[in-house]
């Protein structure tokens, strides 16, 4: 069976970010990801100050250069658009390598990608400090619509059924010949995709029927909201961070 | 005795303090019927007594209605005629009797993937009870309870996907145990167990002090643990009795696409059980 690794970033470490409770290392990562987005572009200094607050917090949570760089690639399809935005803009030219490029271009994609990857390596740092199971309390400590995080307390638990099923179909096909090199030969992919949703589909009435049958009434009954719930002191240590990014990034502004 | 606590307005009840006596059967289901939207008649007049304590074994060929009778036993589905009274209530769609009915009918479901939903064992096998209002320490000694109970404690905060599949049926039934219920329904509680996980379970359900009512196409299995058995086919009961006397009866079986598996002796099994049992009253 598909004995999963629930954890696909999560970094099992001991460290004083590991420990803080789910709900205010949520609420610093919004606030840092507000201020650097709040930055103006062109006070590059201040993007310099945001990159040493989360390398501090990365050195803290012992997370490695190595492991975010590589994790931190996943926005590269996202930015491509950072790196035409030089040659696409308007206005003032520059001539750089027999290159003539827009100003307001290479403003443009300095802001996308500064922001774009400040953005990430904080959400990194948090996948990286926080199991799944923990964000999805935080996101319900923080009155996140129940919905929400039942749908991805639901995600988190049967993914692995799932990808465990298709690999089971896949397995199944291949072995009665099917080699699906080319794209005209994807039809029992495709067909594999449909009958993947019907056994997700039943499976979700069969769970919801296991649900109905103890006692399920619409809402989760919330047991564990409030153990180890945040205190005074979390919220003050993990404020440090966003705070000092919201310095910076006033500094920046009224400095311009 | 697994302890029985009761929460339904007395009015719904047939004693008038609430509690279950000894002569009310557990399970009284009479006259059930029920077609399906599309037509398909799945029950035609369900007529079946499971007195507290008993342990029954429902046979039948795939198709023969037995999941759509076990859905009504909690009121999941309803509406076809005939009732369902468990333990001297009668379901019906208050939703306060639903929920009692649904603490009283503990339903372990064939797959433990359907059944078991959230991250870690303890907080699955948490959940009915919770459901039911009960919170801290009295929440957790049920669960711990109920993980006791099946051999379970020592993987409470495991996850279920992480579990072998004999493990995860055995967290199933303590999913239902935590909720104290006065039925056990297992449905098809022996597939896909390898021989010894199959042993294993059939070990911890021998324990259980609860009422029984086991699903199953595993007539063996049937033998073992339940001295009395049920035949439906098409929608009715066709056949009550002894489970020895009715897997004895080759007609019988053949009539209703039952079959013992190969080289299997059910006189012999059922002389072997019987020396077997009073070894242990001994």
């Amino acid at each position: 069976m598909g004995a999963g690794h629930a954890h696909v970033l999560y970094r099992d470490r001991s460290s004083p970010v590991h420990r803080l409770p789910p709900e205010v290392k949520i609420t610093a990562m919004v606030v840092f990801t507000v201020a650097v987005v709040a930055t103006p572009r062109e006070a590059f200094w201040a993007f310099g100050g945001h990159a040493i607050l989360i390398t501090l917090v990365a050195a803290l949570a012992r997370i490695g250069p190595g492991w975010l760089a590589t994790r931190a690639l996943i926005e590269v399809p996202f930015v491509v658009f950072a790196f035409a935005l030089p040659f696409l803009g308007s206005g003032d030219r520059v001539h750089w390598l027999g290159l003539e490029l827009s100003v307001d271009g290479l403003y443009g994609g300095w802001n996308i990608l500064a922001k774009g990857t400040l953005g990430v390596l904080a959400s990194l740092v948090l996948a990286g400090t926080t199991t799944t199971r923990d964000l999805l309390l935080g996101l319900d400590r923080l009155r996140c619509p129940q919905i929400v995080t039942q749908i991805a307390t639901f995600m988190l638990r049967y993914l692995d059924v799932l990808v465990g099923e298709a690999r089971r179909m896949r397995i199944a096909r291949v072995s009665r010949g099917d080699d699906p090199r080319f794209l005209w030969q994807l039809r029992g992919f495709a067909a594999g995709i449909g009958a993947l949703f019907l056994r997700a589909f039943e499976r979700g009435e069969r769970v919801y029927l296991a649900m109905v049958a103890r006692g399920y009434q619409g809402r989760m009954p919330d047991v564990r909201r409030g153990a180890g719930a945040a205190g005074l002191r979390h919220w003050l240590a993990a404020a440090t961070v966003p705070l000092a990014a919201t310095g910076v990034a006033t500094a920046a502004a009224v400095l311009g | 005795m697994i302890g029985y606590v009761d929460r339904v307005p007395a009015a719904d009840v047939t004693s008038a303090d609430g509690s279950v006596s000894a002569g009310v059967p557990s399970l009284d289901v009479r006259g059930l019927h029920y077609s399906y939207p599309d037509g398909h008649v799945a029950l035609r007049g369900v007529d079946l007594v499971v007195p507290r304590g008993g342990r029954v074994a429902l046979l039948g060929p795939n198709g023969a209605g037995k999941t759509t009778l076990v859905l009504h036993l909690n009121g999941i589905l309803s509406g076809g005629g005939g009732t369902v009274t468990v333990g001297g209530l009668t379901v019906t769609r208050d939703r306060a009797t639903l929920a009692e009915i649904r603490r009283r009918v503990g339903i372990v479901f064939q797959d433990p993937d359907d059944q078991l939903f959230l991250p870690t064992v303890a907080e699955d096998v948490a959940f009915g009870p919770a459901n039911l209002g009960l919170r801290g320490a009295e929440l957790e000694s049920r669960v711990t309870e109920a993980l006791d109970a099946v051999g379970m404690t020592e993987h409470r905060d495991r996850a279920p996907q992480h579990l072998s599949f004999g493990q995860r049926r055995r967290v199933a039934v303590a999913t239902v145990l935590a909720m104290r219920p006065e039925i056990l329904v297992l449905d098809e509680p022996s597939s896909n167990l390898d021989p010894a996980a199959r042993r294993e379970l059939a070990a911890i359900l021998r324990r259980l002090p609860v009422t029984m009512l086991m699903v199953t196409h595993d007539l063996p299995y049937a033998l073992e643990l339940c001295d009395r058995a049920v035949i439906l086919d098409a929608g009715r009961i066709v056949a009550d009795g002894a489970t020895a006397e009715l897997l004895a009866d080759a007609e019988l079986l053949a009539r209703h696409r039952l079959e013992l598996p190969y080289g299997f002796d059910p006189a012999l099994a059922a002389r072997q059980l019987a020396a077997h049992q009073g070894g242990m009253v001994r």
